[in-house]
């Protein structure tokens, strides 16, 4: 592990920002941070970057605590770099901008030429070196921001909600290039994001936070198909998400009969996806364990589908159908129609 | 009407043609407010920094009471000052009581609020995101707050120009503390306003004038470094 923060409590003006918090970033990862927004993700990651000091917890680097102040807590800090959510750019041009921390480093002059150089092409910020630095778009600000860290060589770079407010096309260029930065240098990215598409993207493991908490962490897999809870599911974009009772491969939503592939009992819930459900004005004889039957609510569009809500035995459950599919079936509120799904498809949790 | 006139071009050619008198005046009062401007940023201006980048009890008030102080009357500041240097005050021994160096003193007073207000309002302008920036790329403490104060530099000059402006208008401490003596402590407002009683129009709008452009280039500048700190 590059990274460990054990049990970290941060308070501020009486309000738990942190809450017990512990999260382990293994060396090389790209680990992504995730939840939404207020729910301490900037806080933890100040943490990590060693500008803000818990008010408990033990927070290792590279397996050795870190010391409270002095000159061996500057030369750690200095091994990692942080890109904040709204970059600040230092008077002066590009290139001072992302010779400053070098400079500081005493680094020669010569070999800040050679280090810039090459930086600035690899962000493809090329010829932008004698840019004064307050002409800057907000993606070339971030790229800027991306510059004067990673020519810092840092051991984990920590980069804060770096695509929030950036048009489409940037947000894609910037993960794009993120991603190729990150299997180039082989430097261990640890990013907050409340995004999870963003985080699918890019993040191979990852933690999702909830009002000073960690809900659950792990790969990027376990998290999105794997939730461990309500909220989990519903931040994975998971829908169809039903209180259930379990008596073994079988679960009771209200009068509704649902099979799993589990084995569990007692209360929890279980999400269908509604991509998962097929619609059929007929029932078919299929090997799908679960077929219903239920009445059109609404139909409405999301995207480039349709969101299909039918009533089964006073359960809405959605089934997600595309345009050709609607055509095809001529529903609409009021139809009858046959829902079916695999067992497999059904979450618990 | 014609009166009037005949002053204005009266105290025109006496700045044209360099009036001695009238121009010791303003060399006099140039220095004496340079000399407590001087003294007062290199006073203050370590203590706005002190202020600003530590954290300690009661901070919030001491900001806002700095910040009140701004308009502190000048009078107030010559009574305190004179009670001070006058013979029988703590400082009396030092024989300052109307000499420049006793408007200097007061003038470091009264300019002492701006200097250290100022530069806390110019530091908390460059933002804790400008600290986090140079912190988190790998600055020590004082490496990051010499970045902060080379990024604050035209705003601190700014507080510098506005502290030079109120000594160099103010008229309350100099008469009070100076005592207006003709070639010793005369400044450019104590002398319009002993002209003013005196009828000496002419010479009081010479001095007037000049008061005002020294104003103006103050003004002039000040407007100069805050578009040079936007850019």
């Amino acid at each position: 592990m590059i990274l460990q923060m054990k049990n970290i409590r941060l308070t501020r003006e009486k309000n738990k920002i942190l809450n017990n918090v512990s999260v382990d970033v293994p060396k090389g990862s790209f680990f992504v941070l995730m939840g939404p927004t207020g729910c301490g993700k900037t806080t933890l990651l100040r943490v990590a970057g060693m500008l803000d000091k818990p008010d408990f917890g033990e927070i290792l680097f590279k397996g050795t605590s870190l010391p409270g102040k002095g000159k061996k807590l500057l030369q750690t800090r200095r091994k990692i770099a942080t890109m904040f959510q709204s970059p600040v750019m230092f008077s002066g041009t590009i290139l001072s901008n992302i010779a400053w921390g070098l400079k500081i480093r005493g680094v020669s002059q010569v070999e800040i030429s050679r280090r810039v150089e090459e930086i600035l092409t690899f962000v493809g910020l090329d010829g932008f070196a004698k840019r004064d630095a307050s002409t800057l778009s907000g993606g070339e600000r971030r790229r800027t921001a991306l510059a004067r860290a990673l020519v810092l060589e840092p051991e984990l770079l920590i980069l804060d909600e770096p695509t929030t407010s950036l048009d489409p096309e940037f947000k894609r260029d910037l993960l794009v290039r993120l991603k190729e930065i990150h299997s180039i240098t082989g430097t261990t990215f640890l990013m907050a994001t409340h995004d999870f598409t963003d985080a699918l993207a890019i993040g191979s493991i990852g933690a999702v936070m909830r009002e000073g908490f960690i809900e659950q962490s792990g790969s990027m897999d376990d998290i999105m198909f794997k939730p461990e809870n309500h909220f989990m599911a519903s931040f994975t974009g998971l829908r169809n998400i039903l209180h259930a009772e379990f008596i073994g491969s079988e679960a009771k939503v209200k009068h509704l009969t649902v099979a799993h592939a589990g084995l569990k009992h007692g209360s929890g819930f279980l999400a269908i996806p509604p991509e998962v459900i097929v619609l059929s004005l007929s029932e078919k004889a299929t090997s799908e364990r679960n077929r219903f039957s239920g009445v059109v609510q609404s139909i409405e569009r999301n995207g480039t589908t349709w969101d299909v809500t039918v009533d089964v035995a006073n359960v809405s459950l959605i089934a997600a159908i595309t345009t050709g599919a609607l055509n095809e079936l001529a529903i609409s509120p009021g139809s009858s129609v046959h829902l079916s799904f695999k067992a497999s498809a059904v979450h618990l949790f | 009407m014609s009166h009037l006139l005949e002053a204005f071009s009266i105290a025109l050619r006496m700045i044209i043609t360099g009036d001695p008198v009238v121009f010791s005046i303003a060399l006099r009062t140039l220095l004496i407010a340079s000399t407590s401007t001087l003294a007062a940023a290199l006073l203050f201006i370590p203590l706005g920094c002190l202020i600003h980048f530590n954290r300690f009890r009661g901070k919030r008030f001491v900001v806002g009471f700095i910040q009140t102080m701004y308009s502190v009357p000048t009078v107030f500041v010559g009574m305190l000052v004179f009670l001070m240097v006058s013979r029988t005050g703590p400082l009396g021994s030092m024989g300052l009581l109307f000499s420049p160096w006793a408007i200097i003193l007061g003038e470091i007073v009264l300019i002492a609020p701006i200097m250290i207000g100022l530069t806390i309002s110019a530091l908390q302008g460059m933002g804790k995101g400008l600290e986090d920036t140079a912190t988190a790329l790998g600055a020590g403490r004082g490496t990051m707050i010499l970045k902060v104060l080379t990024e604050a530099k035209y705003t601190m000059l700014t507080s510098v120009l506005m502290g030079f402006g109120r000594a160099v208008s103010e008229v309350g401490v100099a008469i009070m503390v100076g005592g207006n003596i003709a070639g010793y402590t005369r400044t450019l407002t104590t002398a319009i306003a002993l002209g003013v009683g005196k009828g000496e129009t002419a010479s009081s709008i010479a001095l007037g004038l000049i008061l005002l452009s020294l104003a103006m280039v103050v003004s002039i500048l000040v407007n100069l470094l805050q578009h040079g700190g936007r850019k």
